[in-house]
């Protein structure tokens, strides 16, 4: 498969981008209200706290919306694939896009519940989701 | 309604270059022949531009998406201009027409020359295989949240928002197929557009999936060429020598998070607040509306607008284009009426006001629509960038 492309890393997103070292996925949380803020900006526009952090979620969620790619862009893709957003289980408007990995593409649905996984990638830990079997 | 400053503004002229999917001359060669057909096409000289604008301005990264901006054509024309402007961050592509308006109104300028360049079929016989990721180069900005999952193009983002909707409204693929079929249909009459070959819903329904449940023929076509519009204050405009088509209202709008991931409402995107704001802005209605052009970077858009802009309703465009009789050259509104960008090519919303002030001119030879058409509604994009404009022979 091609070499995934990874994000310029930030103050803001670098949570993101490495908690899966530990097997977290790191959403920011404002500790005042408890409104998670994604993509994350140490803001709350719910409450207007600056105490905003990232915090490790359950890395549950359920597919919003996902489609099967089928094209190879690129020489040696191999599709399919799925290319999905998932909606965090702690907050419905947190939409995290990905792939959705270790499962038949034809089998994923709208509203599947899954959980996250995480591919180690140069210097990154690249959050995927996989069905929740059980 | 009069207080609004577009309404003191008209398109005075248009122009378009070659169109095809490998040019024999350059991205800034080709933008000189739409920007010298649109100022004559106004009866206006170089002399008479004195504002300039374009979007997203110039983008050198061999990509082709905007080869040119404003400087590299002020400079070949050698216009002196008051004001000019360009730049991505604006209410999608109509955002240079949004932004003339204000300078006209700020005073800074009478006739603005407004262009759109692309040169995407020969970037990408060359370095680009697309648009958004370049191998071995880490991403920043809005795509990077989803530049590690293969998300090589627009497509596939679009993709996403288009299943939701066939989730949600239950249309069938042959339903969708339409709006290919139609434009292919209309294509044919229009000299000027890439593919004229006509097509039926079993072609429809054979061309590949690209990305479910977007298919080949949903998309638009990369192509080298450039259009170009003047935007004219209202009483230069009525000194000029074709009747000013009026822009009767503008909606453009981010009253929502403008973000790929994050917007409310995935399958309506950023276009039914743009639709509302147009239409405060006016005493039309959508009954008033005799053709539309409709931004088809990908049919989905196209499905989404008439709904938006209250042609049918919210999930009823399945019933509204089932057959195609509606919005045919003949029906009851005709929608993209030169092939759009499915089959003349990704002017990327100039082509659609390219061909909606033919239409409403009456310039269109075999496919014009019939019965003096007077009202058109235009749009652009999809995802959280969305604008629109009410055009009105005045």
């Amino acid at each position: 498969m091609v070499a995934r492309t990874l994000p310029v890393i930030d103050r803001d997103n670098e949570a993101y981008w490495t908690w899966g070292r530990e097997g977290k996925l790191a959403i920011y949380r404002c500790a005042a209200c408890e409104y998670f803020v994604h993509p994350p900006v140490p803001f709350c526009p719910r409450c207007e706290s600056r105490d905003v952090a990232p915090q490790a979620v359950s890395g549950r969620g359920r597919v919003v919306t996902f489609t099967v790619n089928h094209k190879a862009w690129v020489p040696d893709l191999a599709a399919p694939y799925v290319l999905a957003l998932v909606a965090i289980a702690e907050q419905d408007d947190v939409r995290i896009p990905c792939n959705i990995v270790e499962c038949d593409p034809e089998t994923v649905d709208f509203n599947m519940d899954v959980e996250v996984v995480f591919e180690p990638v140069e210097d990154l830990w690249v959050p995927l989701f996989r069905p929740v079997t059980a | 309604m009069t207080r609004f400053a577009e309404k003191n503004t008209a398109i005075t002229g248009v122009g378009m270059s070659d169109v095809s999917r490998g040019a024999d001359k350059s991205a800034l060669a080709l933008t000189v022949d739409a920007a010298l057909e649109a100022i004559a096409d106004a009866g206006l000289t170089r002399a008479d531009i004195d504002g300039i604008a374009t979007w997203p301005g110039e983008r050198a990264d061999g990509s082709g998406f905007s080869p040119v901006g404003c400087a590299a054509l002020q400079d070949a024309l050698r216009l002196e201009v008051g004001w000019y402007g360009g730049g991505g961050e604006a209410p999608g592509q109509y955002g240079a027409v949004f932004n003339a308006i204000g300078a006209i109104a700020a005073g800074l300028c009478r006739n603005v020359l407004i262009f759109r360049t692309m040169y995407e079929a020969t970037a990408r016989k060359t370095a680009y295989a697309n648009s958004l990721l370049r191998e071995g180069q880490r991403q920043a900005g809005p795509f990077s949240w989803y530049a590690p999952y293969y998300t090589y193009a627009a497509a596939l983002q679009q993709a996403l928002f288009f299943n939701l909707y066939v989730h949600k409204s239950g249309i069938r693929p042959d339903q969708v197929g339409q709006i290919a079929v139609n434009q292919r249909r209309n294509a044919a009459l229009n000299p000027k557009a890439i593919y004229k070959a006509p097509i039926t819903i079993d072609d429809y329904l054979a061309s590949p999936l690209i990305a479910t449940p977007l298919r080949l023929y949903d998309c638009d076509v990369p192509i080298d060429g450039a259009a170009a519009i003047i935007v004219s204050r209202m009483d230069v405009a009525r000194t000029l020598k074709n009747p000013p088509i009026r822009i009767g209202a503008i909606g453009s709008s981010m009253r929502y998070r403008n973000s790929w991931t994050q917007l409310a409402e995935l399958d309506t995107q950023a276009q039914p607040k743009v639709a509302e704001m147009m239409w405060s802005r006016t005493d039309l209605k959508p009954a008033d509306v005799d053709i539309a052009q409709l931004y088809d970077g990908f049919s989905f858009h196209t499905i989404n607008w008439l709904e938006n802009f209250g042609f049918c309703e919210l999930h009823g465009a399945k019933y509204f284009i089932d057959g195609g009789h509606r919005i045919a050259l003949d029906g009851d509104l005709p929608v993209n009426t030169g092939g759009g960008a499915m089959s003349g090519g990704r002017l990327h919303a100039y082509g659609a006001v390219h061909e909606a002030c033919t239409q409403l001119w009456g310039r269109a030879g075999a496919r014009q629509v019939q019965g003096d058409p007077q009202v058109c509604a235009t749009s652009t994009s999809g995802g959280p960038l969305a604008g629109a404009m009410l055009l009105v022979r005045d």
